[in-house]
């Protein structure tokens, strides 16, 4: 099969589109380049009527919302999930590592929960502090412009809280708490354990008139077609485009491998059209890999060339290395007080209105790093799993569980809006030996080799886990509630969830001053390969108890600026 | 014929009366709320061509006899029947759902149509009559033997009928639920266009609570909303 090349040559080619792709898209192109941008799954535009999930009732779902065919539920809008047909991925014997992929333009970020957090400065240089795992080359001075920069470019609300390692930034204002908050709050303040206000990326007020109000559905993961809440597609792409940006977009373009000359730099990339089935090839002076983590170690290790014998930015052989994903545990109670509610829109914008942020002092603790606290509860909507045990909540109660009729119906919504949850989200150690590579034996249906993960946590993870379901027991008792289930010992590892549930994974082309120890530079250029970046999670040292999406914007509008400026200086 | 017609028609004979159901909430004015048109449209619910052709073929399949639907649409009824104010399962298309549910999550198949056959031995045993023919009395006097798990024992460990029970009525509460009728009996009051701003006065005072000055200094003021945010160099907001 020939491969088809394409005649004009692109100043940058973005592979991905989601958040550092987005990113890198919006600041390149308005900067007067040239840009490429290839997206592995289809078009997406939340406004887009056939596209659209949100607002939409559960019986408008034959399956009513449950999670046959999209991991997160039938309105949940991720194209794809921890399992994709045709692109499959291996587990090393005994290691397990789940990878979520979503194919879309604006891939994850059209369903992630909005969480919004600026690394702190000590998350910049954690090794300093416990010796463990590396600092990054760069400290929070070198990033804090930047997230200024997309505080007021996205929209984030949030409150100044003047705590030393969660920074303030540009905010809207945040919603108030809701019912079941208030009761975290009182609850949690007895443990002497703090709350503020959630950080998240919803616009409370406008920021521009262009993008729309949150008009409080609760529904961000269903990406909102008023723009109001923050995904690549709405946010950072169509105002690039917009705004006059040379941009070709390729999507259903699933990207094999950088190509490269025989000085050893890129000349661009080649992709199959999934609608074809056929391979192409782009040029491009400049490539900016943004494909995820894990996708884009996966097209760098694919990059094999007499001048890269061990894959593209590889001779290191660290690509694939210190993969890490956020710890994740969760528990749950009833809470008596909050049975028989008085029924009111509770809504609220799509995610926690209050959280915890990392409040202890590992010197008196069995773990290194912390975590934050995530609340969730209330009166929402119905969808499949609804009414599942509810038959049950009266043991709470000390009545006769089970039954039928108008008793069981009464039941139901005596229930309704009782059970609070939280979860802990928390820093994992970056490990060598947790890492994926090439499986040489499989490839996925567009014959490109596919990724084998080795992934194990190891006591430190799970100490922190037992740390969290303790706290959570205090926390949940001391809001009155009645804990459900039990607490998870150590055979199950204390509830932590597997490697890549939590889809915070970075660290796969971490960043450092030694080529010998890192793929990239402080700019995330790949030290084998100066005209190629990875502006994803990829170059990440240590992924904080903070989700990665606005680091993850941060630094790919730090390395378009230096791009730029290499591309004036003809570095490039 | 369509075979959500078709499993209508073969209820048409259990259903008690006329269906009550009632409009979502009016949507107010919800383009000046969002500041922009945020009407939904009713034709699709966002599926690719793939989940199209998917939920084609499912509907397009036929899992449940006419004596193991109408059984079920009997069992639902009994479950959550129709009364004064509002309809029961049957009017809120739960035997359809669950038709539906069964070819999307197979698993259930199996313990569904063992535990229909269970119900009519135990039914043919006890009154010579298939169950969906005995009296609603016998029916009940069945029901009440299965209807209760034994307190503290995990579901795994639940004698047959019990578990067949429990996932029928797991399955009939999530499918009234997620009905238009069944969110209605609920009261659940959201999924419209609005704008929050904080629990009911009356509700946090029942709850002896309240928001504290300094907390409610950082809130929106929802007077606010439409005008465009501006900061000075520290990042207060002065617009």
């Amino acid at each position: 099969m020939q491969i088809i090349e394409s005649p004009s040559e692109y100043d940058v080619i973005v592979v991905g589109s989601g958040a550092g792709g987005g990113m890198a898209t919006k600041v390149l192109s308005e900067a007067g380049l040239k840009i490429a941008v290839l997206e592995a799954g289809p078009y997406f535009d939340p406004k887009n009527p056939e596209h659209q999930t949100q607002l939409k009732w559960p019986w408008e779902s034959p399956r009513r919302g449950a999670n046959t065919v999209r991991p997160f539920g039938d309105f949940d809008s991720a194209y794809g999930g921890w399992e994709i047909e045709g692109e499959p991925y291996t587990n090393a014997e005994g290691t397990q590592f789940d990878w979520f992929r979503s194919r879309m333009l604006g891939g994850r970020t059209n369903h992630w929960g909005r969480i919004s957090l600026r690394f702190g400065p000590k998350d910049f240089r954690r090794k300093s502090i416990d010796g463990l795992g590396e600092n990054w080359p760069i400290g929070y001075d070198d990033i804090k412009p930047y997230y200024d920069k997309v505080d007021k470019l996205i929209g984030v609300f949030g409150s100044k809280e003047n705590l030393p390692n969660e920074p303030d930034g540009f905010f809207l204002p945040p919603p108030k708490p809701r019912l079941h908050e208030m009761y975290y709050i009182k609850g949690a303040r007895k443990m002497n354990i703090p709350v503020i206000p959630s950080r998240l990326s919803i616009l409370t007020k406008r920021i521009n008139s262009e993008r729309g109000v949150c008009f409080y559905c609760g529904q961000c993961s269903r990406a909102c077609l008023a723009y109001a809440d923050f995904s690549s597609g709405s946010c950072l792409i169509f105002p690039a485009q917009k705004s006059g940006g040379q941009i070709d977009l390729f999507v259903n373009a699933m990207v094999r491998e950088v190509t490269t000359n025989e000085e050893g730099k890129a000349t661009g990339v080649s992709y199959i059209n999934k609608d074809d089935r056929k391979e192409y090839k782009l040029r491009g002076k400049v490539v900016g890999l943004a494909a995820s983590a894990c996708g884009s170690a996966r097209i760098l290790m694919n990059s094999k060339s007499a001048q890269h014998p061990n894959g593209l930015g590889n001779s290191s052989d660290h690509v694939g290395k210190y993969l890490h994903d956020s710890t994740g545990a969760s528990r749950a109670a009833f809470i008596p007080a909050l049975m028989d509610r008085k029924i009111y829109n509770e809504d609220g914008v799509g995610g926690m209105h209050v959280y915890t942020p990392w409040w202890l002092d590992n010197k008196n603790l069995d773990f290194p790093r912390g975590y934050h606290i995530e609340v969730w509860g209330g009166m929402g909507m119905p969808s499949y799993g609804f009414g599942f045990g509810a038959a049950g909540m009266n043991k709470y109660i000390g009545k006769n569980i089970g039954g039928y009729g108008d008793k069981l119906r009464d039941d139901v919504k005596r229930f309704y809006g009782s059970v609070v949850g939280i979860s802990g989200r928390g820093e994992s150690i970056p490990m060598k030996d947790n890492y994926c590579e090439i499986d040489p034996t499989v490839v996925d249906e567009f014959g490109i080799p596919v990724l084998r993960f080795n992934y194990k946590w190891s006591d430190f993870e799970r100490k922190q886990a037992r740390h969290m379901h303790n706290t959570f027991e205090e926390v949940l008792t001391a809001m009155g509630g009645e804990l459900m289930g039990k607490k998870p010992g150590k055979d199950q590892d204390y509830g932590l969830l597997a490697p890549g549930r939590i889809i915070h994974e970075v660290g796969t082309t971490r960043m450092g001053n030694d080529p010998k120890t890192s793929v990239t530079n402080k700019f995330e250029q790949l030290h084998d390969a100066n005209n190629v970046f990875v502006v994803d999670g990829g170059p990440f040292v240590s992924q904080a108890d903070k989700n990665p999406t606005w680091t993850i914007m941060a630094l790919a509008w730090r390395t378009s600026e230096y791009i730029i400026d290499q591309i004036k200086q003809r570095n490039i | 014929m369509d075979r959500r017609e078709s499993i209508k028609s073969l209820l048409l004979g259990t259903l008690a009366g006329g269906a009550l159901v009632t409009g979502c909430a009016p949507e107010e004015k919800a383009a000046d709320i969002a500041n922009v048109d945020v009407q939904p449209e009713e034709k699709h619910y966002g599926r690719t061509e793939k989940e199209k052709k998917n939920d084609a073929e499912l509907n397009a399949e036929v899992f449940f006899s006419e004596h193991e639907i109408s059984s079920i649409a009997v069992l639902c009824d009994l479950i959550l029947p129709a009364n004064a104010t509002i309809g029961g399962a049957t009017d809120a298309g739960v035997p359809e759902f669950i038709e539906f549910i069964v070819k999307d999550i197979p698993k259930h198949q199996m313990p569904i149509r063992g535990g229909l056959m269970w119900l009519d031995n135990a039914s043919n045993k006890a009154y010579n009559l298939e169950f969906k023919a005995a009296l609603p009395e016998q029916q009940k006097a069945i029901l009440d033997t299965i209807a209760y798990p034994v307190p503290d024992l995990p579901m795994s460990k639940q004698t047959q009928g019990i578990r067949f029970f429990s996932l029928m009525r797991d399955l009939t509460l999530t499918g009234y639920y997620t009905s238009k009728m069944g969110i209605e009996d609920l009261g659940y009051k959201g999924n419209v266009p609005s704008v929050w701003d904080g629990v009911p006065e009356e509700e946090l005072k029942r709850h002896g609570l309240a928001y504290e000055k300094e907390w409610l200094d950082k809130c929106i003021d929802q007077n606010s909303r439409m005008d465009i945010a501006e900061w000075d160099d520290d990042g207060n907001l002065i617009g």
